[in-house]
């Protein structure tokens, strides 16, 4: 539910959570990047960063340079027009191989979903996802509009270390791992792409707000691009939508 | 020959820090940094480098370091720590000029967690989005995003010289007052009952064994949780006291992540998050709540201290002999409780 005003909780005097709603929802996460767009553009002095998340954004500030009571003045005198941050800027498509050899936790989510391994493969890849917020390590995007057959809970207990580019599903959201770590989410899938490289400029590809779509590929493309990825290159697609 | 500190032996967790890696938080990297960053402060600008150059931490692990090539000016502070050159005690704060061939050695004293061993000049190696800050975690930083270990070569550059006598550093800054610890409650506290806050205030916690640089477990009470554990991820500061589903707190430091799903039930200010930090398992320590306003004052007052900087003056002459003393007395004894 979207809060008819936006909350501003304290997480110390150094930084501001803004709260706009209590879920995971696309309207509410527009207010988040809409906030988050206006101080990137022209923010007051001492806004160190902000972080997005599915329903807030944190704000860190040095408050010996900016006051609270100032920043939150300016936080509500931020008054997106409708429909601000809904609209995607770019829409990428990552290629995404869901042969059983890579996905290695397809049999165990498929069983507990009661669905084949293929439904879950074509499911997943029929939607259009929002890359929601980051978080967990560098490069781990968290993606909402998960088809509902495909809600399963997290594990109760973390699987070992992913396969780097893990495309994962959990908690009733889709995830894009990087580097491995372990995880209480399944892995259904995996993507040549590498969603956080250094040297590579950027070394992160997707925007938050962004929107996702996963392409099916065969194991041998999925060498093919992987190989690409190794020197540097961007094997997903990226369109720009505004 | 260009100078270089060549670690002769490292415990675990010693690792390369500077102020910390900054504007990545919502691509998901931490921002590491030092656990300690008044202490941080009083090497970093004793050794006469700029306070955003990267620092040796040393852990409850200790270290040694072997000058190479030139003589190199160190600068240390941090906790009450064993400072010794070439087997000489020195203050737990000192400023020295290691010279060529000289052994720099920095172990666990009577109290506190973490020590800083600067350099005058700076660490000759590449920056990682544009930090010199060591995660182990995620692998980045530092030399190879790894903690130091033995036989590593840490080049620097840039190197100014420091008087060849030690210098006690005096940063009033360091010594800790035995209060508890301030914190701003929030930003989830009505997540529990009022009986769980009013419990949080009164527990005298204890630092659990389970404590490293992302977080410090504590241990002393079960905080009741009043609407579920499981909130909607959002941000999370330096500091913040996280309150997973088993109901024992979690402070939150220098490695955390930049986002977690549980509830937050206070945040520790930032000019009292250097002394938690500094506490080591089994110390105990006890919370209580200020307002936005006090925590700010705090944190001004903190930095106008810090920006007076530290005093340096003669290091006392009889350590070395009160050194020889207590060898000729206890033997070895006076090492049984560190490393």
């Amino acid at each position: 539910m979207l809060y008819a005003r936006p909350r501003c909780l304290d997480a110390g005097e150094a930084a501001l959570t803004v709260e706009f709603g209590d879920s995971v929802d696309p309207a509410i996460n527009a207010r988040v990047l809409a906030l988050d767009a206006a101080l990137r553009q022209s923010a007051p002095p001492g806004v160190l960063e902000t972080v997005p998340t599915y329903r807030s954004l944190m704000i860190h500030y040095d408050p010996l340079e900016l006051s609270r009571t100032a920043l939150v003045a300016y936080v509500e005198s931020i008054e997106p027009a409708p429909g601000t941050g809904l609209e995607p800027s770019a829409r990428w498509t990552i290629p995404c191989c869901y042969d059983p050899a890579l996905a290695e936790d397809v049999a165990i989510a498929a069983q507990q979903l009661a669905l084949s391994p293929e439904r879950v493969a074509q499911l997943h890849a029929s939607a259009d996802y929002r890359a929601y917020m980051y978080g967990f390590a560098p490069g781990w995007c968290y993606l909402g509009g998960l088809p509902a057959p495909l809600a399963i809970a997290r594990r109760a207990v973390p699987r070992p270390p992913t396969p780097p580019g893990a495309v994962l599903i959990g908690g009733g959201l889709a995830l894009i791992g990087a580097n491995p770590m372990p995880t209480g989410w399944y892995v259904i899938a995996r993507t040549p792409e590498r969603l956080f490289s250094l040297p590579r400029d950027p070394p992160f590809l997707i925007e938050v707000g962004d929107v996702v779509r996963f392409e099916s590929i065969d194991a041998a493309t999925f060498a093919t691009l992987g190989a690409r990825a190794a020197r540097g290159e961007i094997v997903a697609r990226r369109a720009t939508l505004r | 020959m260009s100078a270089r500190l060549l670690v002769r032996s490292a415990g675990p967790g010693v690792t390369l820090q500077d102020a910390g890696r900054r504007g990545h938080l919502r691509f998901g990297v931490t921002p590491a940094g030092p656990m300690d960053a008044g202490a941080f402060a009083a090497a970093t600008v004793a050794a006469g480098a700029r306070p955003d150059v990267a620092a040796i931490e040393v852990s409850l692990g200790g270290v040694e370091l072997e000058a190479q090539g030139e003589a190199i000016s160190v600068a240390i502070a941090g906790g009450a720590f064993e400072v010794r050159c070439d087997g000489r005690k020195l203050p737990s704060a000192c400023a020295l000029r290691l010279e060529q061939g000289a052994r720099l050695s920095v172990r666990p004293g009577p109290a506190g967690a973490w020590c800083y061993i600067a350099v005058g000049g700076c660490f000759d190696l590449p920056k990682v989005l544009g930090s010199l800050a060591t995660h182990t975690r995620s692998q980045l930083g530092g030399l190879d995003g790894r903690a130091l270990r033995a036989g590593d070569v840490l080049p620097i550059a840039h190197l100014s010289t420091a008087p060849a006598s030690p210098q006690q550093i005096l940063a009033p800054w360091l010594a800790r007052p035995d209060a508890p610890v301030r914190v701003v409650l929030g930003p989830q506290d009505d997540y529990f009952t009022s009986r769980a806050i009013k419990s949080f205030l009164a527990t005298t916690w204890r630092v659990s064994a389970r404590s490293d640089r992302m977080a410090y477990g504590l241990e002393g009470a079960t905080l009741e949780h009043g609407k579920g554990h499981d909130i909607v991820s959002d941000g999370v500061a330096l500091g913040a006291i996280q309150v997973p589903g088993d109901g024992r707190p979690l402070v939150l430091m220098a490695d955390r992540q930049p986002t977690g799903g549980y509830p937050k039930i206070a945040n520790v200010i930032g000019a009292d998050i250097g002394a938690v930090a500094q506490l080591r398992p089994g110390q105990s320590l006890s919370f209580a709540a200020v307002s936005i306003e006090e925590a700010t004052a705090a944190r001004r007052a903190l930095r106008e201290t810090i920006a007076k900087g530290a005093q340096l003056v003669a290091a006392p002459g009889d350590l070395s002999s009160e050194f020889l003393l207590s060898q000729n007395l206890i033997g070895g004894v006076s090492d049984a409780g560190g490393g």
